[in-house]
């Protein structure tokens, strides 16, 4: 019997909408699966200045839109479904769809992302969404006129740093280590910005407060000195997490982190499974190079498939 | 047509509409400068629909109606909070998954 599908797409952020793109323009029969809504990670990004042919940035949301509606333009169809497990050792490969039976397809990309990395400390938990967020461009605006933290040295975290200034009265950036590694761009207007102080060596230990956040408490790395910092909000912009709870990672093979192994054509592997985007194992996580990654990762799909024609 | 069962609600309607609305009560605290609350709008368009009758999913723009998500101590979004007679019942943060919400609303049916 004929499987449901020629390629079956696992995730609907940049990369799985550009591998869809590819993959309707080859008109493959495709379905895009999102167990949500589609955008991704890059939904929590308060603006992307750096997708060339946008010289003047847009929101992470127009982006997406504007990505979606690319792909929907050439017929790419996509279904919201949450997968739950996948059978891909076998030529004609299975995705077991939570609450909606299966569905079977000869190639699979898993496009699956990434998602922030949380501090486990004290207090953590209980506090998300009263005062702990994960999302600057979401939040922001709750904190007007308020002292709060933004943990983190990366570009992720000296961006919405920035960000953040529009609305709080001070933002602390607070780093484990004693120099920045965000872009020099962005460090360059963090350290140009009067509302934003920085706490360089410091780890947080615990999160407090009653109805909301009150203060964090500090830990200096190096000379392990305690410290208490009185704010009302902390963004935890820490790097991220593989989106991998539906993949086989025994199977299709992961590194240490549990993102996904391919080769430089996105490759895992197993024959007629693929990875691109922010679940693949790689230095550099941007818009652009995962919507590189999945033109080729739709390419290599579409060459698989021709052997069976 | 999609997202037409969706009650946009406003804090003077809160009581009447979620508190005091006879069927489960799944209200969407979003604003419109916030990517992932607009992204997952087609999902509670769709569990609208589909919970058509059996539980209320109502939207409230947090922007326009400070009171209720002060209330509730809501400093993020987009939040999710299940309400049956009078009481929260589930609370979730962030752009969720549909089968996560579904699983919400069947508990409290």
């Amino acid at each position: 019997m004929a499987p449901d599908f020629d390629l079956v797409i696992v995730g609907g952020g940049p990369a799985g909408l550009t591998a869809g793109l590819y993959a309707a323009r080859a008109r493959m029969k495709t379905v895009l699966l999102e167990k949500g809504a589609v955008g991704g990670q890059v939904l929590l990004t308060d603006w992307i200045e750096n997708y060339p042919g946008f010289p003047d940035g847009l929101t992470g949301f127009d982006l997406m839109e504007k990505m979606a509606a690319h792909a929907g333009r050439f017929g790419l169809e996509t279904r919201t479904a949450t997968v739950a497990s996948m059978d891909l050792a076998k030529d004609v490969k299975t995705l077991f769809l939570q609450g909606e039976g299966s569905i079977t397809t000869r190639a699979v990309i898993l496009v699956t992302g990434a998602g922030p990395n949380k501090l486990g400390v004290p207090g953590e938990a209980a506090f998300t969404g009263k005062g702990v967020s994960y999302c600057a461009t979401c939040d922001g605006p709750f904190y007007r006129d308020q002292e709060i933290a933004v943990i983190g040295g990366g570009n992720t975290a000296v961006q919405e740093a920035n960000y953040l200034t529009r609305f709080a009265s001070k933002v602390t950036l607070i780093h484990r280590r004693d120099q920045l590694r965000a872009t020099k761009i962005v460090q360059e207007k963090a350290f140009a910005n009067p509302k934003i102080a920085f706490r360089w060596n410091s780890v947080v230990t615990a999160i407090e407060g009653d109805s909301g956040v009150r203060r964090v408490l500090l830990q200096d790395t190096v000379t392990g000195l305690k410290d208490t910092l009185d704010l009302q909000g902390v963004f935890v912009l820490i790097g991220v997490s593989a989106n991998n709870q539906c993949i086989p990672l025994d199977v299709v093979g992961a590194d240490k982190d549990g993102f996904v192994l391919t080769d430089s054509e996105m490759r895992t592997r197993i024959p007629g499974v693929y990875a691109a985007g922010d679940i693949r194992s790689k230095e550099v996580r941007q818009v652009i190079n995962a919507a590189g990654e999945a033109a080729v990762a739709s390419w290599m799909a579409e060459q698989y498939l021709s052997g069976y024609e | 047509m999609a997202g037409d069962n969706v009650v946009h609600i406003s804090d003077a309607e809160f009581d009447a509409k979620v508190l005091q609305g006879g069927v489960p009560a799944l209200v969407d605290f979003w604003a419109p400068w916030c990517g992932p609350c607009k992204a997952i709008g087609p999902v509670i368009d769709e569990l609208a629909d589909e919970f058509a009758g059996r539980a209320r999913i109502v939207k409230m723009n947090v922007d326009d109606n400070p009171a209720t998500p002060g209330k509730y101590g809501i400093r993020a979004i987009p939040t999710l909070i299940l309400f049956k007679d009078g009481q929260v019942l589930d609370q979730v943060t962030g752009a969720v998954g549909k089968a996560q919400l579904i699983a919400m609303l069947d508990k409290a049916l």
